[in-house]
């Protein structure tokens, strides 16, 4: 044995509610890809019965992601080994495609995967409108008004943040950036495969997803690249994706993309009504259980699946842990759980208060979420919360509330 | 998710001591809740021999801040304030059977928050030299703030430099464009702010120059000391030579050696060598040396690496040449 095998008989049974960070592959999609990585293993570009073979099954898997982002024609899907691929495409593609447009409009609470390029291109010289949100995470369209000009290469917005699920109203936005002729990216990763979406019907020129953010596998995105958008391909070497996107392609996953998709389109509108229900009954549920917590983001305009909690006195990472224990995942904003010494820049930018910013916790359900899971959470946190406050300096166990006054060391 | 040791769990899901000591004598309270840790430590001292006789925690953050908190008030019960004193991060951390580098942090709270009660008992106030920038080298746990400051107080201008002077970037690399960054900003902020960053790279070129005679000596010190004329200078080198001295046989131990190379006002030059190297752990040793030198001559010093005394540092030496 040259690795040693998973022992998977170790792993407890978990209540598993981080589907933001990633989902589990859904068993039809991985039947779909198996044969792929075993008997058809040609090449898709290849003249032989062994390649065709793959390359009409990826063909199929396009247009089911068509389907799924409700675009016009199966060629304007470009896949990619990832959103954050895609996204750099079409950033990059955008500055390459009009060089003398030197100025980018994105928001300060996207995906590193935007925020990191924005940075990089903001050291090169570009100027770069840093959009931010209220206290709800809305983002400020006044700004984004004036920031706008013949001079914007490209505009990218997130359709729906990762840590609150809050929609931004990225139709609209791309009509404002259409006015000025630039070209208009939208990071859909939380959206796709969970919110419908009809990107033929708007003014949106690029659009990135995710495979494994909807039960693909890990590895696989696609760019769609509206018909008649100029662009300049990040990866150069070769003919696959008709020059768009060189490199052989990841037929099995890119096979899987395609039914994940085509899933997803049929189980959507059920889906949203039945995990939005599970979802309020977990945040009402906690909200009522457990005294000085608060809904953090938008609740009125985010996609159906996610709810983001603060919990104040605490830290993240030690209600990650505590919750780990008794098998529950999710995941924090807290600053403790990624090894930066900054709580979350989705956090900041909302300006929630101090004495919570560092005890978020965000739940992030799919269809493979069942009521069991809600009720496990709603019977452990309120018990993990009580214990964690009773060893915070913060908190008065006689009173049972918490404040930041009555603990303020002199030495910070 | 960390890589947390067994003992760190343990004193995670079961702390010791997490209480308020009911007669406390003595509470050291640092952090803050805006910086996502803090710890309020409560002693009970008997004032006849200075013995902690109990111990108690309160701590907002997160697992390895909890279990620092915890480590700390079972390591000082039992001791006298003396020695309790002298419990340094890396103690804590050691009996956490060790820390992830980003989590250091943690350990070092617990010390600040020893060092505050003690100084709560004696009536005496604790210098507050407590800064935390955002962290560049993890494999030596080097922020932005700590190579700001010896950029400014050396002049320097390349990324090697950074590296020979902080052991920032040293090991596995990963940092280079972020200290970049660093330096970049740090060069702005000192044309802005007038200063010629060549007269002070001059002025140390004294420090600069000193790791050459190493490679040349077997006994480099010699070299420092024989120049002191002044008596109360010679005082310090010599207490920070006795602790160093004490340090070297665990250095040697792991394959490694450590000399003084020079001392400046509050900066304190040393030189790493053998193993020591490219050591993901030399930033601790250096860390521990710095606390206890401080303790020593009872004022804040602050300990720099030089270069090793291989044949290859000196060629990086020679790119000082402003």
């Amino acid at each position: 044995m040259i690795y040693e095998a998973v022992n998977t008989e170790a792993l407890p049974k978990t209540v598993y509610l981080d589907n933001n960070a990633t989902t589990r592959i859904d068993p039809k999609v991985l039947e779909t890809m198996l044969p792929f990585l075993s008997d058809y293993y040609g090449n898709p570009s290849s003249i032989h019965q062994l390649g065709a073979t793959v390359g009409h099954a990826m063909a199929k898997a396009r247009e089911q992601v068509q389907m799924l982002l409700g675009a016009e024609h199966a060629t304007e899907v470009v896949f990619t080994s990832c959103a954050t691929e895609a996204t750099a495409t079409a950033i990059m593609s955008a500055v390459e495609a009009m060089p003398e447009r030197k100025e980018i409009i994105t928001s300060v609470v996207e995906h590193p995967a935007t925020l990191q390029l924005c940075q990089h291109l903001e050291r090169k010289g570009y100027k770069v409108h840093w959009i931010g949100v209220d206290n709800k995470g809305r983002l400020d369209i006044d700004a984004f008004r004036q920031a706008l000009s013949e001079q914007v290469a490209v505009v990218s917005i997130m359709w729906a943040n990762n840590e609150t699920g809050t929609l931004f109203p990225v139709e609209m936005l791309a009509k404002l950036a259409k006015s000025v002729g630039a070209q208009m990216h939208v990071d859909a990763v939380q959206v796709a495969g969970k919110y419908p979406i009809n990107v033929q019907h708007t003014d949106i020129d690029m659009m990135s997803i995710s495979g494994h953010k909807f039960h693909a596998p890990k590895g696989i995105g696609a760019l769609y690249l509206r018909r008649g958008t100029r662009f300049r391909p990040l990866l150069r070497g070769g003919h696959q994706e008709r020059g768009r996107r060189a490199g052989t392609e990841n037929a099995a996953s890119i096979i899987g993309l395609g039914m994940a998709a085509e899933i997803a389109y049929h189980v959507m509108a059920g889906e949203n009504a039945r995990q939005s229900m599970l979802r309020d009954r977990l945040e009402q549920g906690l909200l009522a259980r457990i005294p000085s917590c608060f809904v953090t983001g938008n609740p009125q305009q985010r996609v159906a699946n996610t709810t983001n909690i603060a919990f104040e006195y605490i830290e993240g990472e030690a209600l990650l842990l505590m919750l780990n224990q008794v098998g529950v995942a999710c995941s924090s904003g807290s600053a403790c759980t990624s090894g930066s010494l900054e709580p979350s820049h989705v956090m900041k930018a909302m300006n929630i208060p101090f004495t919570a910013a560092h005890g978020t916790l965000r739940f992030s359900l799919s269809r493979f979420t069942t009521d069991d899971d809600i009720d496990a959470v709603l019977n452990e946190l309120p018990a993990i919360v009580a214990r964690l406050r009773m060893l915070s300096p913060y908190w008065d166990n006689d009173t049972n509330t918490g404040s930041a006054e009555m603990f303020a060391p002199a030495y910070a | 998710m960390w890589d947390y040791s067994e003992k760190v769990k343990q004193h995670f899901f079961n702390p010791k001591n997490a209480k308020l000591v009911s007669d406390a004598n003595a509470r050291g309270d640092v952090g803050s809740i805006s910086c996502g840790d803090a710890l309020s430590l409560s002693l009970k001292v008997n004032p006849d021999t200075e013995i902690i006789e109990d111990a108690g925690f309160q701590t907002f953050g997160c697992g390895s801040a909890i279990a620092s908190s915890s480590a700390l008030t079972e390591i000082i019960i039992g001791k006298t304030l003396d020695d309790a004193l002298k419990v340094t991060n890396q103690e804590i951390a050691d009996f956490l059977d060790g820390l992830p580098p980003e989590k250091m942090h943690c350990s070092v709270m617990g010390m600040e928050a020893l060092h505050a009660a003690v100084a709560n008992y004696r009536g005496e106030v604790m210098e507050d030299d407590h800064e935390e920038g955002e962290l560049i080298c993890k494999c030596f746990a080097i922020d932005d703030l700590m190579i700001k400051r010896v950029v400014k107080a050396n002049g320097l201008q390349s990324i090697e430099e950074v590296v020979n002077y902080t052991k920032a970037g040293g090991a596995c690399t990963s940092c280079h464009e972020k200290i970049e960054w660093v330096l970049d900003e740090a060069l702005a902020e000192t044309a802005e702010a007038g200063i010629d960053v060549a007269a002070v790279a001059r002025a140390n070129q004294k420090v600069a120059a000193v790791p050459q005679p190493i490679a040349a000596t077997a006994k480099p010190k010699m070299a420092v000391v024989s120049e002191t004329s002044d008596p109360e200078h010679a005082k310090r080198l010599a207490l920070i030579e006795q602790v160093i001295d004490e340090v070297r046989p665990a250095v040697q131990a792991d394959g490694g050696d450590i000399q003084l190379v020079d001392v400046e006002d509050h900066l304190v030059f040393v030189s790493m060598s053998g193993n020591c190297s490219g050591c993901g752990l030399s930033g601790l040793t250096l860390a521990n040396l710095e606390i206890k030198i401080s303790d020593a001559l009872g004022e804040t010093v602050t300990v720099f690496p030089l270069q090793p005394s291989s044949e290859d540092a000196e060629k990086k030496e020679a790119t000082y040449d402003l």
